[in-house]
């Protein structure tokens, strides 16, 4: 008789998976607070980063799902104010841009981050194909993606009328060998 | 003459002109020449190391490789973001193995790091300063707010600047060229940057608490050096206006306008024309105490 367990073998937690490839310690965290007071996003995010961490730290499952579900992981600026203060030297900014990869490869993305993802390869979509980023292009790709079809209208009248804005995108020489830079980069984080 | 590798970014082709203009400005002044990298591209900025963390090393790397193969071992990086992320590209091509071997592979060309970004701040003091004091045409007799947001500071490994909670670098020029640095709360704080399009009310509400301290301390202009902030303090003034008692007229000056006005070069060729948030006032203010002096 095959006696095959029911139960799933446990996900690897997030905290080792940190360690193992970016090699920062989510343990060094001991909740001083520092990160979440210095933030200048704290007081938007579901989960400041300190609470991020402690989730983090805990390590099950469900506490896991909790912080590649949050919103503010993808509000994070990168500014880097929690980590140049923080008295343990975790280098948090680090940690989100794993936690944001990881967070779309589980498909764990927070409903309200759609937007801002959509930004985001609106960006990478104008580079790939131009080498350069073309203002007007990006913001085209980008109200097709979210239908945002009004915003910032009021600002291109004057961007163009002070020559801060192209009709048309330069497109460098290179942007083949950019086409196949993106081409490898995105198979190598598919296999990882 | 010196000649610098130099890499403009996206920005300053597009909405910050006036950074370039006055940026090449005082490069003759000092007599450098800024050599544009060959078919330089976009660094990949917040996008590619918010979504792919090789991307965000292979972009800049790209630019990095040019700069080697044309001979440079300095390249000028103006806009504070763009720098960050060719720093830390260098940085982590330098330190891990894993892109040291990778990296030449994506790129399709040979790098080993030795071609280093340096910030405005830095070409500044390194090929400008020392030229200043017997050149000086005008004295800027105004107030005037540092503001260095985020990049130029942090993080620590990559910055140059000293005192990250308090840097003074900016401070030092104003009083070089004869105005007074205010001491403010909001010198280090982020504007909001990479969240500018998609969520315009969180750039209203951190740059209006900016603009407000710069403003009730009695500020005639921010003083910049990036082209993000710049665009988010400047271009984002009705949003950010919408956070405040009364509208915020502040005109936001980058480090390269300062010192070409201080080296008598006319406003209109370093883009005081091209700001949002008219700098009138604040010029024809200068304008009148130069007259008095």
């Amino acid at each position: 008789m095959e006696t095959k367990s029911k139960i799933e073998p446990l996900a690897q937690p997030l905290k080792e998976k940190i360690l193992n490839e970016i090699n920062e310690q989510v343990m060094k965290c001991y909740q001083c607070g520092k990160c979440a007071a210095g933030c200048p996003l704290s007081g938007e995010m579901d989960y400041t980063p300190n609470q991020i961490l402690r989730l983090l730290q805990i390590g099950d499952t469900s506490c896991d799902d909790e912080v590649l579900r949050s919103y503010g992981i993808w509000l994070c600026l990168t500014c880097d104010t929690c980590h140049s203060r923080c008295p343990q030297e975790v280098d948090f900014p680090h940690i989100m841009d794993f936690l944001r990869s990881e967070s779309i490869k589980r498909r764990k993305v927070h409903p309200k981050a759609k937007e801002i993802i959509a930004f985001h390869r609106s960006f990478l979509e104008c580079i790939e194909k131009t080498g350069r980023l073309h203002e007007v292009g990006l913001i085209a790709s980008y109200k097709l993606k979210t239908f945002n079809l009004l915003q910032d209208v009021d600002l291109a009248p004057k961007m163009f009328a002070k020559g801060k804005l192209e009709i048309f995108p330069h497109r460098i020489k290179g942007k083949e060998a950019i086409a196949r830079i993106f081409e490898k980069a995105i198979k190598e984080a598919d296999n990882d | 003459m010196t000649k610098i590798g130099y890499f403009p970014g996206c920005s300053l082709n597009g909405t910050a002109k006036e950074y370039d203009l006055s940026l090449q400005a005082i490069a003759r002044f000092a007599d450098v020449e800024l050599v544009e990298l060959a078919d330089w591209n976009c660094c990949g900025a917040t996008a590619a190391h918010s979504l792919n963390s090789t991307l965000a090393v292979a972009l800049p790397a790209r630019n990095l490789a040019i700069a080697e193969s044309m001979g440079f071992d300095e390249i000028l990086v103006p806009c504070a973001a763009c720098y960050s992320r060719l720093a830390q590209s260098r940085h982590e091509i330098k330190s891990d193995e894993k892109y040291r071997t990778k990296i030449p592979q994506l790129i399709e060309m040979d790098i080993k790091g030795t071609a280093n970004p340096i910030t405005v701040l830095d070409f500044i003091n390194k090929y400008v300063l020392g030229k200043l004091k017997d050149n000086l045409s005008n004295k800027l007799n105004a107030k005037f707010a540092c503001y260095y947001g985020c990049l130029l500071t942090r993080p620590e490994h990559l910055s140059t600047i000293e005192r990250r909670e308090d840097p003074l670098v900016m401070e030092q020029i104003v009083q070089l060229v004869g105005g007074m640095a205010i001491d403010w709360a909001f010198k280090v704080e982020c504007c909001g940057a990479g969240l500018s399009v998609v969520r315009t009310d969180i750039i209203g509400k951190l740059c209006a608490k900016i603009l407000d301290d710069a403003n009730s301390r009695g500020a005639d202009a921010i003083v910049v050096a990036c082209p993000m902030c710049h665009s988010n303090l400047d271009m984002r003034r009705n949003e950010i206006n919408k956070n405040l008692a009364s509208a915020n007229t502040l005109p936001i000056i980058y480090i390269t306008q300062l010192l070409g006005l201080a080296l008598g070069i006319e406003p209109n060729k370093l883009g005081f024309d091209k700001h949002f948030v008219s700098t009138g006032k604040f010029l024809h203010k200068l304008q009148k105490q130069t007259m008095e002096v």
